[in-house]
């Protein structure tokens, strides 16, 4: 396949304080393909997701969003890029202090010289096709968890973005409105063709939306492909990730004695 | 980038669009749709044979040209939908609001 | 050997941290200023409806907790006055001293308290919350700058409604003295009156309203980057709200000394 990735990352490293998180990311995504990044708590995933919209400055490596290295972006340029990404936060990150309409209707209000009727029925339609026709006037405090997911995604997909990224849409909900959210992202997909990004740890959802896997360990990518080819992938980590193994760590008589009794 | 032409067939005025609909073209197709409205010109038809793109701005626009008819009864339909514009109809379960045809003559046919 | 690097790093350690706080503010000082004076002109909004709001809530709605504070400092310092002054039978001075004292010093500070209290530890809990919610991060990716955004709008309501406020618990205070001299220490309205306006120059009023400015953008400075730095869950929101008042009262008084002293030898 010659197709031009949409998303590119090569050789990422990033540090937090003096601890390195990711180590030398390689990562490409083709256009209307959804990317799942797997991974357990602490591997790096979230901080991958920072970097890959411009949250967060890289020690080294570059991110390319349609061939253009987003790392070496002034304000001016991200803003640009920007325009064209939606991001769904991991507690929907809507503006408590605004309805949920202001909420959706923000970007294009500050990004467009849309008429504000044209900005109301647009909030309309994309309230509608996340099932929150009526909630316009609702301020999100009033919303349930996955309420406010579903207005996040409402929000995210404001300006009918070409890059969707979602940071564990499935976190803190339970398993039915959770499956809610998988088709709403499945139905998105569908429609407007996105380019879609998930980063979660959830197994269900993954192989439920997921045209291909990528699986984050330790700060690097150790396996990637379709979720079939991830199935019948060898690496014993891949495995034990997928069958839900936990960890038997093998208990050291000596260093375990230790770090009970030493001092200070 | 995009173009937007005014033409009489008919008993009605065709309002031709050439380019893609989005968030930056759709003001433009805004004020020439809006112009016909406030001449409370009775049957308007969309022309959207050269639209390969459009987004929710440029439904969102249609919807207010609608809204906008429909306040002296005249009659506002589509044609021409390419597949990939007619899915964003479709999705937002407004291929339902909108009278849409596949060609003129059978949009003129059905407004006569 | 040990003590000494032992008290080297005692003393190290804090002055590096805050010299990291004191950089890290001037840095938003700076991008403020940026996004006040040169971003506008750029085609970026001035968020003038948000800066109205802002106003409204900090200053529009202090004004009656403003008001009963500067009634009774304005009482309490007649009240005081009185009991020096009256075995000299120099109780009309209680005008001159109230008018002098309130305008130049007990106006300004007293106003500026309240409001670090009331509203300076409000934009620390927003900001923070807003943090803690990842609404900072959404902001800023939908290419919204978090300092245009939020910081400006309270910087210039801010510096606008805190010298209203002070001009505000001035009249009030004045009034509070008025109400003692005439009520209890037989004084006439005209007396009152004729000596306050004899008391007050107009230099007492604009001083006080040129270090109130300050005092202003001391307590929505702190108040926002405390709530920038929030880290760490609700309990962070909590631990930077009551440090953005204490550090707000501190650098309250201590810009006050200096400009005293500044007014006192300069003017």
């Amino acid at each position: 396949m010659s197709q031009q990735p949409i998303i590119e990352i090569e050789n990422l490293e990033t540090h937090y304080g003096t601890r390195q998180i990711l180590k030398g990311v390689n990562l490409k995504i083709n256009p209307g393909e959804t990317l799942v990044i797997l991974g357990r708590s602490g591997c790096g995933k979230s901080t991958l997701l920072r970097h890959m919209v411009g949250l967060a400055k890289p020690t080294s490596g570059t991110i390319k969003i349609k061939n253009r290295d987003i790392t070496k972006f002034s304000e001016d340029e991200s803003i640009e890029i920007l325009k064209k990404l939606g991001i769904l936060f991991q507690g929907a990150a809507l503006f408590n202090s605004m309805t949920v309409a202001e909420n959706v209707a923000l970007p294009l209000r500050e990004h467009t010289e849309l008429e504000e009727s044209t900005i109301k029925i647009m909030t309309r339609i994309k309230l509608e096709l996340v099932g929150l026709s009526g909630f316009e006037d609702f301020k999100p405090a009033q919303l349930s968890g996955g309420m406010k997911k579903r207005a996040g995604l409402a929000r995210a997909i404001a300006m009918d973005p070409e890059i969707l990224f979602c940071d564990e849409p499935s976190a803190g909900l339970d398993p039915i409105v959770a499956r809610g959210i998988d088709d709403l992202i499945l139905k998105l997909k569908r429609a407007f063709r996105m380019t879609i990004v998930v980063v979660t740890h959830e197994l269900p959802s993954v192989f439920l939306i997921a045209d291909r896997i990528a699986l984050l360990h330790e700060g690097q990518v150790i396996a990637y492909g379709t979720p079939q080819e991830l199935k019948s992938n060898e690496n014993p980590i891949v495995q034990q990730f997928l069958n839900r193994e936990a960890d038997d760590e093998e208990l050291d008589r000596e260093r375990y004695l230790s770090s009970l009794v030493s001092v200070g | 980038m995009i173009e937007v032409s005014v033409q009489d067939v008919g008993n009605a005025k065709v309002l031709s669009i050439t380019g893609d609909v989005d968030l930056y073209s759709s003001p433009e197709v805004r004020k020439e749709l809006m112009a016909l409205t406030d001449q409370k010109v009775k049957n308007i038809l969309v022309d959207l044979n050269k639209v390969s793109y459009m987004d929710s701005s440029g439904v969102a626009t249609l919807v207010e040209g609608l809204q906008q008819i429909g306040k002296y009864k005249g009659k506002l339909a589509l044609f021409g939908l390419h597949s990939v514009v007619k899915e964003v109809f479709e999705l937002s379960r407004l291929d339902k609001v909108f009278d849409i045809y596949p060609d003129q003559d059978s949009a003129l046919e059905k407004l006569s | 050997m040990e003590l000494i690097t032992r008290f080297l790093a005692a003393l190290g350690r804090p002055t590096l941290g805050l010299l990291v706080h004191l950089s890290r503010m001037s840095k938003l000082g700076a991008e403020t200023l940026k996004w006040m004076f040169v971003q506008p002109f750029k085609g970026y909004k001035l968020r003038l409806r948000s800066a109205v709001d802002q106003g409204v809530r900090i200053g529009w709605d202090s004004i009656p907790i403003v008001s009963v504070i500067a009634f009774f400092v304005g009482l309490i310092l007649a009240m005081q006055a009185a009991y020096q002054l009256k075995p000299f039978g120099a109780t009309i001075y209680v005008a001159n001293l109230v008018a002098v004292a309130q305008t130049r010093s007990l106006g300004p500070i007293i106003t500026a308290i309240v409001i670090a209290g009331r509203s300076g530890s409000a934009i620390a809990a927003e900001l923070g919350t807003m943090k803690v919610a990842e609404e900072i991060d959404a902001l800023r990716t939908m290419g919204l700058n978090p300092v245009g955004f939020l910081v400006v709008p309270r910087v210039l309501a801010m510096s606008l409604m805190l010298p209203a406020l002070v001009l505000i618990a001035d009249i009030v205070g004045i009034f509070g003295a008025y109400i003692f001299s005439v009520g209890a220490l037989d004084i006439t309205s005209v007396r009152f009156i004729n000596q306050t306006a004899n008391a007050l120059v107009m230099k007492d009023v604009l001083t006080g309203l040129v270090k109130t400015v300050i005092f202003g953008i001391i307590i929505v400075g702190v108040g926002c980057y405390q709530g920038f730095i929030v880290d760490g869950g609700a309990e962070g929101v909590g631990r930077s709200t009551t440090n953005s008042v204490v550090i707000s009262i501190f650098m309250i008084i201590f810009a006050d000394v200096i400009f005293t002293a500044i007014f006192l030898f300069a003017f």
